[in-house]
């Protein structure tokens, strides 16, 4: 049996047969291949040959009297013998407000590229164990996004460095200040015309204060900024527009009409949690308005925004440019030069959404996206302006970044200093630039012509490998420190933990290089802000900010702007790479570079939980690909095949693709995404490290190798090469096949004007069928779920969370290979139409706490029952792993432990862990429990305060991390609460209910607001 | 045709099978005795200290309430074992030379922990809470036993499921008015059981055995 999949043939079939499924989750399923029915009749594929090769009765008994030996002689020698007294180790002073066994939490803020997010932090006796959004903070909304949840993972991290090294040795604080000094000695002379410091983005008030501090003891050393996930082009479009660099901020909840070029809001931007909140309330029709926004995505690669348009415009990255000028010309900005003619479809749909922003003056809203040109930045701002929007949905304030720069050039310069040896004394705050710049300048290589160089990061990383210094970084849960968030909220970040491993701070460096070493973060931050507030209150202003954590009133205040007439910039060409001749042979195509979604530039590649979690539309996990469309799969004559010989679900094999761009080549295997642009490749960064970790080391491929100064996000021909090998990739996509049920279900909001309850009518749902077994009775809380399909994005953030709580494995990419990954509740990804620009819909699936449950029936020992509040308890301590449960579970929720995935060893991430949740052993079945700990402790706290849990007072992790609020949880006894309203709305439906297994968890059906101009024409 | 068997067979046989049911029940008997004995349980064995702090002198003689040293039992899953400053509290005044409770001013002295022997110790995979079961009206004696008759801490029950089941399944039997919950010399009426009937549903007490009550 061939299991080769040709994606020309699939595209031939998907498009002549709308006869195929009508949503569909892979191509192969799409055209219900041959192949994909023999996949799909294998559950367990690998142990398919041990089922029809024929076993003879002497085989048989004697595989199982060995077995029943083996068992007996591991009875005997217990792994666990009668555990030695434990000891109680009190406190000598127990610190007031400690509550032994109580939680506190603590709020400070996560610096995620430069921007702050705010953030309440779980402590258990001083540990941080989990990390929660601050509902106050404007750029959290009480909401979290994966990394985020993960970042307490990095805090625990065993390979995180430890000691300051010089050249490799074992050094100490104070002898790295003896030999700063001596640097600085002679810099002084020079008025420090060879130091220079490399930072990220800085938003950090305080650090801002020493950055100046420095450059005025040292008036001739230079400040360089280079992000490894940011080029800071969104300033320089507004400088180009306004003349100066404002920061640019939409209010989403006042736009009718979204307009994104490239703009991958709801994911890559600093408040992305917000505008997902804003863009999603507009869409809440559930017992809500009628009406909604309607969002237009024009971009290159498939990017979580595009898959939650209600339109998108695949083209490729060099057209947008293009579209955005004929685009601006249409809605009345004054473009001088003539306008090429577009072809007649893009005509079509862009004279509908011309139309529909002409409506909508004041209403709407142009976002440009991070990566694009300052030019498609600029005309943004420019088409808000005739749109009347500035003012109402979009506002400017004063840059929230130090000195923006555009990051690029100040690299360029640094490497320019370095090779003309005019840089001698270099220190790098932060980031991984030997990896994350472009390979061609050698930074690296240039780092020798310096005298003195020191590198402060949170790893020993491909940086500090070739830094003669390195100064293990404090974690943000172990620092002092300030962050701005997106609109200038400034937060004070405290400390969780007292550093791990000795480490230190951006801002003790730079006291030490200003001569004060012995200064702590705490001094600096603590003394800053109080030069800030002449108040007399100092201190009860500072203590709120800690409690509350942020500075109220800290935002900045919008700007009155005036935008440049277009003619002024609309003719500057964005920058682009000359790049030789394209050639035909081998076929060259334009290449878009982005940060990975899970793990940005590389920043988090040693971090498990976002490696193992599966990217928002590939569904891929520890690797990048090179992400291309089914036609340049097609043209470029690419394949791939699912599973081995035989097919295991989560291992696909693709072909691997060798890369040219300028003379440097990489391999990276070829991954089809429909709904990608034709005739260019995505390539993910953050893959590729050499210096890691244990576990982020020599993952994927580094596209670092081809990128230049200027391709840093586009790049033209690039020459692809088929290479004929294949390579494994650990893919989610195929595993948990619901086999082409209606699990999904949409429309739009025109059909549910006509007819709210089009969706549930359409097949006639019967009444349920009988059962022999006798009903419960709930007389207290009977726990139940609502999650929103119309609200999920597809972020992940829900599945991090869950694991964080509910102290989930990493299980490595061999293990998911075999299709084992440890989340309790996956999103689900679904497609609906043509392959090339498909819809896309994400479903959260977590346990769905059958009321009649197929799981409890089947286990042999009791250890999945039913409970008093009608959850499907799992037992793990009786347990003995036959998996009858998960094999009848028809939403294949269940998650077993095949070998010790749970790390018991490793003693820094012993205290990572939720002392309320426990740690999973080899050989038990485990699942999603509606978060049981969270539930008994609420009920505990509302019963000895002789009262009745409130609704809402419950959130499972997954709610509490959403920023869209798509889940919601409650009880369902109580016909007040928010859950049971909403079951009862006329879009609520449940999976699978034909199988009377009555889930406690219904979902919200999707609605679409299309554009009927595009839609029907 | 010879007896294949010889007579004597009809008593080996019989001692085989009878010997072998009475084996079979003296061998489970037996561990089952093994495994409720103090040897497994360790219920009354008196567990040495680092410190031999007696609760016969403190709560028999001196009277000092539980929750003076343990504060968290009202509002904790964890009562709470007192840090060595509540030791001092008294301490610096009344034998404040004693030798043996040198560990304690030593503590003091150098800021590091007493480590006491944990008596009452559950599976890692057992969440217990004390503040509810205080709140619904569970003696500390009901568990503990009298704690003011030990001068040193054993365990008076076996922590065993099958002895939380017990209170579980039939609160009534063991529940007392909230007022002597941290009283030592409570003596359960005649008439518990409607004493019992009569408190579950003024507490709101409620029959959990569901097993995520305890187990998650």
């Amino acid at each position: 049996m061939s299991n080769g999949m040709d994606p020309a043939g699939l595209l031939g079939i998907a498009q002549q047969s709308a006869g195929g499924r009508e949503y569909w989750r892979s191509l192969e399923e799409l055209a219900g291949t041959e192949a994909f029915k023999d996949l799909i009749g294998n559950h367990l594929p690998r142990h398919a040959a041990a089922f029809t090769s024929a076993m003879d009765r002497r085989e048989f008994l004697t595989l199982m009297g060995a077995s029943l030996a083996l068992a007996g002689i591991s009875g005997c020698l217990s792994p666990a013998p009668a555990p030695p007294d434990e000891k109680i180790v009190p406190y000598v002073n127990q610190p007031e407000a400690l509550v032994p066994g109580k939680p506190l939490y603590f709020a400070t803020a996560i610096p995620v590229e430069g921007y702050g997010r705010g953030v309440l932090v779980e402590s258990h006796m001083g540990r941080p164990t989990k990390v929660e959004g601050n509902p106050q903070h404007p750029a959290s909304l009480g909401a979290t996004d994966a990394v985020t949840q993960a970042s307490v993972l990095e805090l625990y991290d065993p390979d995180r460095s430890r000691v300051i090294t010089n050249a490799g040795r074992v050094a100490t604080w104070d002898a790295f200040f003896s030999a700063l000094n001596v640097e600085l000695e002679s810099q002084r002379v020079t008025q420090g015309a060879g130091l220079r410091i490399l930072t990220e983005t800085v938003t950090s008030p305080t650090l801002a204060a020493q950055l100046q501090e420095i450059l005025r003891i040292f008036p001739k050393a230079k400040w360089h900024q280079f992000d490894g996930g940011g080029g800071d082009y969104a300033h320089q479009g507004a400088r180009m527009a306004f003349g100066q660099p404002f920061e640019t901020l939409y209010r989403l909840e006042e736009a009718d009409v979204i307009v994104s070029l490239d703009a991958d809001f709801l994911l890559r931007s600093p408040a992305s949690l917000r505008y997902a909140r804003e863009f999603i309330n507009r869409r809440r029709i559930p017992g809500g308005s009628d009406e909604a926004n309607r969002l237009y995505m024009i971009e290159s690669t498939f990017s979580l925004t595009g898959s939650n348009a209600d339109h998108r415009l695949a083209i490729a990255p060099s057209a947008i440019p293009q579209l955005a000028r004929t685009l601006a010309a249409r809605v009345g900005v004054q473009i001088s030069a003539e306008q090429p003619a577009i072809s007649p479809a893009q005509e079509k749909w862009l004279g509908a959404l011309v139309k529909d922003l002409q409506a909508h003056r004041g209403r709407s809203a142009i976002m440009p996206g991070e990566y694009q040109p300052a030019i498609v930045h600029a005309l943004a701002h420019a088409m808000n302006d005739a749109l009347g929007n500035i003012g109402k949905t979009v506002f400017y304030t004063d840059p929230v970044a130090v000195n923006p720069t555009n990051h690029a050039e100040s690299f360029r310069e640094l490497v320019r200093d370095l090779e003309e040896n005019a840089a001698q004394v270099l220190i790098i705050l932060g980031g991984n630039p030997a990896y994350t710049a472009p390979a061609e300048l050698d930074f690296a290589g240039h780092l020798v012509t310096s005298n003195f160089n020191v590198h402060l990061s949170l790893y020993e990383d491909e940086t500090s490998a070739v830094c003669h210094w390195h100064i293990p970084q404090a974690h943000y849960l172990e620092s002092w420190s300030d962050v701005r968030a997106y609109d200038g909220t400034v937060t004070i970040m405290q400390p969780l933990i007292a550093p791990l491993y000795g480490g230190r701070t951006a801002h003790e460096i730079l006291a030490a290089v200003a001569g004060q070493a012995e200064r702590a973060s705490y001094e600096i931050v603590h003394d800053y802000w109080r030069g800030q507030n002449k108040a007399k209150n100092f201190d009860a202003a500072w203590r709120t900010a800690l409690h509350d954590g942020f500075i109220a009133g800290s935002a900045l205040s919008p700007r009155n702007v005036k935008a440049k007439p277009a003619t002024s910039f609309e003719t500057s060409e964005p920058k682009r790479a000359s790049t030789g001749a394209a050639t035909k042979n081998p076929p060259s195509l334009e290449v878009i570079y982005r940060p990975d979604p899970s793990i940005i530039d590389g920043r988090f590649a040693n971090n498990g939980w976002l490696q193992e979690l599966p990217k928002p539309l590939t569904k891929l996990t520890w690797d990048n690909a090179v992400l291309m469309s089914p036609a340049t799969a097609t043209r470029l004559g690419l394949t791939y095949r699912v599973g081995g010989t035989g097919g295991e679900h989560g291992t696909i094999y693709a072909d691997v693709v060798e890369l040219e761009y300028d003379g440097r080549r990489t391999r990276g295997p070829a991954w089809i995404v429909a709904g990608h642009a034709d005739d260019c490749v995505t390539i993910h960064l953050g893959y590729g490290r050499r210096r890691a970790g244990r576990v982020g080391t020599n993952l994927g491929f580094n596209a670092n190798i081809l990128r230049t100064l200027d391709t840093l996000w586009h790049g033209a021909s690039i020459a692809v090469r088929k290479t004929g090998a294949q390579y494994a990739l650990a893919c989610t996509q195929f595993h948990h096949l619901m086999e082409g049920r209606d699990l999904v279900r949409a429309g739009t909001i025109e059909q549910y004007r006509k007819n709210p309850k089009f969706l549930i009518e359409r097949e006639s749902e019967k009444e349920a069928p009988g059962t022999l077994y006798p009903g419960y009775k709930y007389d207290g809380y009977a726990w139940g779920m609502s999650i929103d399909v119309n609200a999920c994005i597809g972020c992940n953030a829900c599945v991090a969370a869950c694991h964080a709580e509910n102290n989930g494995p990493v299980v490595g990419k061999q293990e998911v290979l075999r299709g084992r990954e440890m989340h309790w509740i996956r999103i689900d990804r679904y497609h609906r139409g043509e392959p090339s620009n498909p819809e896309t819909y994400h479903q959260p699936v977590p346990c769905m706490q059958c009321e009649n449950a197929p799981c409890e029936l089947v286990c042999p020992v009791g250890a999945t029952t039913h409970s008093q509040d009608g959850l499907n308890d799992m037992v793990y301590n009786r347990c003995v792993g036959t998996r009858y449960c998960s094999n009848n579970c028809p939403y294949k929720v269940r998650r077993f432990n095949f070998f010790l995935y749970s790390d018991f060893k490793t003693e820094s991430l012993k205290p990572l862990r939720n002392p309320d949740v426990t740690v999973r052993s080899r050989g038990v079945m485990e699942k999603c429990t509606y978060c049981v700990q969270r539930i008994n402790q609420a009920k505990i706290a509302a019963e000895k305060e002789d009262r009745v849990v409130r609704d809402g007072e419950i959130e499972p992790a997954c709610q509490q991390a959403c920023p869209t609020r798509a889940i919601i949880f409650g009880n369902i006894n109580d016909p007040q609460s928010r859950v049971t309203q909403l079951k009862t709305q006329p879009l609520s439906y449940g999976l699978l209910t034909e199988l009377n297994t009555r889930p406690r968890t219904t979902y919200q059906a999707k609605l679409r607001n299309p554009n009927p101009e595009i839609e029907n024409g | 045709m010879a007896q294949i068997f010889h007579p004597s067979t009809n008593t080996i046989s019989r001692v085989t099978i009878f010997g072998g049911l009475i084996l079979l029940i003296v061998v489970v008997t037996g561990l089952a005795t093994i495994n409720e004995s103090p040897y497994i349980t360790e219920v009354g064995v008196a567990r040495t200290q680092p410190v031999p702090f007696s609760h016969k002198h403190h709560v028999g003689d001196d009277g000092i309430d539980c929750r003076y040293c343990h504060t968290s039992v009202e509002e904790s899953s964890f009562a709470g074992i007192p840090p060595t400053k509540t030791c001092m509290n008294c301490h610096t005044q009344i034998w404040p030379d004693s030798p043996m409770l040198e560990p304690v001013r030593e503590s003091f002295r150098t800021g590091k922990s007493i480590q006491w022997t944990r008596v009452h110790n559950l599976p890692g995979f057992v969440y217990f809470n004390h503040s509810i079961h205080v709140h619904k009206g569970i003696g500390c004696a009901t568990c503990h036993g009298r704690v003011d008759r030990m001068p040193l801490m054993w365990r008076e029950n076996t922590l065993y499921m099958d002895w939380c089941l017990d209170c579980h399944r039939a609160p009534e039997r063991f529940v007392r008015p909230r007022e002597y919950v941290f009283s030592m010399e409570y003596q359960a009426p005649a008439d518990q059981l409607a004493l019992g009937q009569k408190l579950v549903k003024q507490y709101r007490i409620q029959k959990l055995t569901s097993c995520s009550t305890c187990h998650r």
